[in-house]
């Protein structure tokens, strides 16, 4: 690694970047965390790219001055994936902001890195199309994030993550060597580059371009939204409309102090109640009027005691902004809090949540639960007052041991924010020393010199 | 040589003796499962059988590499359960192992997605012989690197799998099936594209070449035969409900339509793709299917003379492998031959020494 200095003038003269490689403090601030904000770090630079050309130059002139980079989007991670590294740049992707082409046919598009998810589906809304993964941040954080992270979102129960909506992509690799990972097809031939591409949390280099799935915008779509007396019959209610075999693409579960907290920033209006259950269902009209009513039975029959179904878009808008906004209205309810993502086998859901609410009784530490019920993924905001002498350190101790009881029941650390910065110390607690060693290697093989944002997902030498 | 390995164990020993080594379970896709070459030992995984954990409740089961499909589907469909992407060649013994690693997904994936949207977990053995774990058993996880993703159409030449986790789906109550005659390729794939943006959802959709074009429904039995009006009334083309729906789609499942003696090369395609293709096919007298959903092109090209449907795909950008019949090292022809720099350095980490036979030259 060279001088900082020395490398900030190459960026400005010899790639031409000038203005747009920003180094000081005030600006420099705004970057030094992502949505984790118990991280913080002051990158060497902040390079704005204008498109995927300067991109994959920057990266050129990173990797032969052996100069680390983290690619960033809006920076909207909850794991701390887009914090900068110290002796790094950070090269910022937003202006790559082009959804490139839109072809109806083949429900199909291209997108730049920098495009913000909820953009394509606007686009495409155009063609009645839709593009599928809606992370909660949909509004802001961007294709390319979205790739690294693999994120999912409330629909991903039976959409998929955003890996499965990924056709082909457009690479520069750490080292500055640009590769087309798959194609147009939704059939690869050879292995599934793509696939493991996506969620690699920018540890094998930078999203240029993605071809993306389009869906088209369902005819009917219909929620129903639930009050239960305790999380336990939402949790049960769940696994009831999942033997029935029905596939709705959404069930969301809030707790009373989840609701509370929705209630107190955007009113959606939820009723009063020890837990909300949303299940949605979205496809052809005569099958979704059905769905609803077998949804509603099973809904009742599990001890619901109000249930509000609607057809309504505005209706509808409302009750998802309630869901989609939890994380920041818990701000309502306390000064600071850790969201964990952790996920359990759906069948133990009831377990899990008895267990958390255990914990938080233990520790005294409230804990709003929101969380996509249907695929077992839990998303506990642990609250605290981040001035009050060791409550961040008492926080992450119960974060700690939701993680654990997550492992222990057979699940994952991570349902969709990914490993980051956040849970790096817990990878070891759910896979084995030799799973542990490949990915390792594998970081190896592909970034030599762990120049791409390295310091997420694996902690060593070559991290 | 042949080794019949029955535990992960045995497998590891003859890994650790052999000098190249190529995994196989079931053997009904013959082009990945030859050899080809002096010095190389067939693992055959038939033995390592069985399905190791299914909780009808979680939608997900866990089988061991060799098992059959039919094996699992059987078990599926005790609880009203299925894998909905429609496994290839499940009636001539394909197994699971088999079917990740081929990366080929029949009729079904058109609603629900393909072989790659089901694939949660796998664990595999490296050529080092390293046993490594990646994915999980719960539907979402984005802990780690997503090596069962990566498995998926590597064809044995990444790693020797010995276990899957999969996603499952509820079976639909029933299916209907219309067949639309459109006149021309070009008036097919037109409507393909019309019918698979809705409004009525398609459980699956093909093109019998030159054009005929099949769609089926599925969902509660009640509603299945206004939505097959409703599909009809789409489209403007003559079409007829299809009396042996399951004879029809089992047929595509087990590729009955290609003749015994040829070889059977698949392409990923796109409607457009399609079209060109068959400009270029359809005055020959060479058998061929389209799967539209999961965009597969199946041609059952003369065996052993692969050099001109390889330039064919080549002019079109395509990429290929070789399913049935003999082709070099790699079953890859056409386009995607090369491979690229970031599969490269992805095999270096898997096998750095070389002992799985080559993807890319």
């Amino acid at each position: 690694m060279q001088d900082g200095t020395q490398f900030v003038g190459r960026l400005r003269g010899e790639l031409g970047l000038g203005r747009r490689v920003l180094t000081d403090p005030a600006q420099l601030a705004v970057f030094g965390s992502d949505a984790l904000t118990a991280f913080h770090e002051r990158p060497l630079a902040v390079v704005l790219a204008e498109d995927a050309d300067e991109v994959v130059e920057i990266v050129r002139l990173c990797h032969r001055h052996r100069v680390p980079f983290v690619a960033r989007g809006s920076g909207t991670s909850l794991s701390g994936g887009s914090l900068p590294v110290a002796d790094g740049i950070v090269i910022a992707l937003n202006r790559l902001d082009r959804v490139v082409s839109i072809d109806a046919a083949e429900r199909t598009a291209v997108v730049e890195a920098g495009v913000v998810n909820l953009d394509v589906s606007r686009v495409a809304a155009a063609h009645s199309l839709e593009y599928a993964p809606d992370p909660s941040s949909q509004s802001v954080c961007t294709i390319g994030g979205n790739i690294a992270f693999n994120s999912g979102g409330a629909h991903c129960l039976r959409h998929g993550m955003t890996a499965n909506h990924i056709l082909g992509l457009e690479v520069v690799l750490p080292d500055g060597e640009v590769v087309q990972l798959g194609g147009r097809s939704r059939t690869t031939t050879g292995p599934d580059l793509v696939g493991i591409f996506c969620g690699s949390e920018g540890l094998f280099g930078i999203a240029l371009r993605a071809t993306v799935r389009l869906l088209p915008v369902a005819e009917a779509t219909h929620t129903a939204l639930a009050v239960f007396d305790d999380l336990r019959q939402a949790g049960d209610a769940v696994a009831q409309i999942v033997a029935a075999g029905l596939l709705p693409v959404a069930m969301e579960i809030m707790d009373a102090l989840a609701i509370e907290a929705a209630e107190a920033s955007v009113r959606p209006n939820y009723p009063h109640g020890g837990a909300v259950l949303l299940v949605e269902s979205e496809g052809e009209r005569a099958v979704v009027e059905r769905e609803a009513r077998q949804v509603e039975e099973l809904l009742r029959a599990a001890g619901s005691r109000e249930i509000r179904g609607t057809d309504d878009t505005e209706e509808r808008a409302l009750i998802w902004k309630g869901r989609k906004s939890a994380f920041s209205a818990v701000g309502w309810l306390a000064p600071d809090y850790i969201v964990q993502d952790g996920v359990v086998p759906r069948t133990r859901l009831g377990e899990a949540l008895a267990a958390i609410e255990r914990l938080s009784e233990e520790t005294g530490i409230r804990v709003a639960n929101v969380f996509h019920a249907g695929d077992g993924n839990l998303h506990p905001l642990i609250l605290f007052d981040g001035s009050e002498d060791g409550a961040l350190e008492r926080a992450e101790e119960l974060a700690a041991s939701i993680l654990d009881l997550c492992v222990s029941l057979g699940g994952s650390i991570t349902g969709e924010h990914g490993v980051g910065m956040e849970k790096r110390a817990f990878l070891e607690r759910m896979f084995g020393p030799e799973d542990l060693a490949f990915m390792h290697r594998l970081r190896e093989s592909v970034d030599p010199d762990a120049l791409a944002n390295p310091g997420k997902m694996l902690i060593g030498a070559t991290a | 040589m042949i080794a019949a390995v029955g535990s992960v164990a045995e497998l590891r020993d003859v890994l650790g003796d052999a000098d190249r080594v190529l995994p196989v379970a079931g053997g009904t896709k013959a082009g990945l499962s030859r050899a080809g070459a002096d010095g190389v030992t067939t693992l055959d995984l038939g033995a390592m059988s069985g399905i190791t954990a299914y909780d009808p409740a979680e939608l997900t089961v866990t089988a061991r590499a060799g098992t059959p499909i039919a094996e699992i589907e059987a078990e599926l469909g005790r609880h009203g359960q299925c894998m909905p992407f429609d496994p290839l060649l499940t009636g001539a013994g394909a197994t699971i192992g088999g079917t990740v690693a081929a990366g080929l997904s029949g009729p079904g994936a058109c609603g629900h997605g393909t072989v790659r949207d089901f694939v949660i977990g796998v664990t595999i053995l490296d050529g080092g012989g390293r046993e490594i774990a990646a994915g999980g058993r719960v539907v979402k996880n984005a802990a780690g690197f997503d090596l069962p993703k990566l498995m998926v159409g590597s064809a044995g030449r990444l790693g020797v799998m010995t276990e899957v986790c999969c996603k499952v789906f509820p079976r639909p109550q029933a299916t209907a099936t219309l067949a639309f005659e459109c006149g021309s390729t070009a008036a097919a794939v037109k409507l393909a594209a019309r019918l698979a943006r809705g409004p009525v959802t398609l459980d699956a959709l093909e093109l019998d070449p030159p054009a005929r074009l099949l769609a089926r429904v599925a969902g509660p039995t009640h509603l299945l035969d206004a939505r097959a009006r409703r599909l009809a009334a789409e489209a403007d083309a003559d079409s007829a409900p299809v009396d042996d729906e399951a004879g029809l789609w089992e047929g595509l499942v087990e590729l009955d339509w290609a003749p015994a003696d040829t070889g059977l090369v698949a392409a990923g395609v796109t409607l457009g793709d399609v079209a060109r293709l068959e400009e270029r096919l359809g005055t020959s007298a060479v058998d061929r299917h389209y799967s539209l959903g999961p965009g597969l092109a199946l041609i059952a090209w003369p065996e052993g003379d692969l050099a001109g449907l390889a330039a064919i795909l080549t002019d079109l950008g395509l990429a290929g492998i070789v399913v049935i019949g003999t082709s070099g090292e790699t079953p890859l022809i056409g386009a995607g031959q090369a491979g690229n720099a970031f599969g490269r350095r992805v095999r270096t980490a898997l096998d750095p020494g070389r002992r799985f036979l080559e993807l890319w030259p």
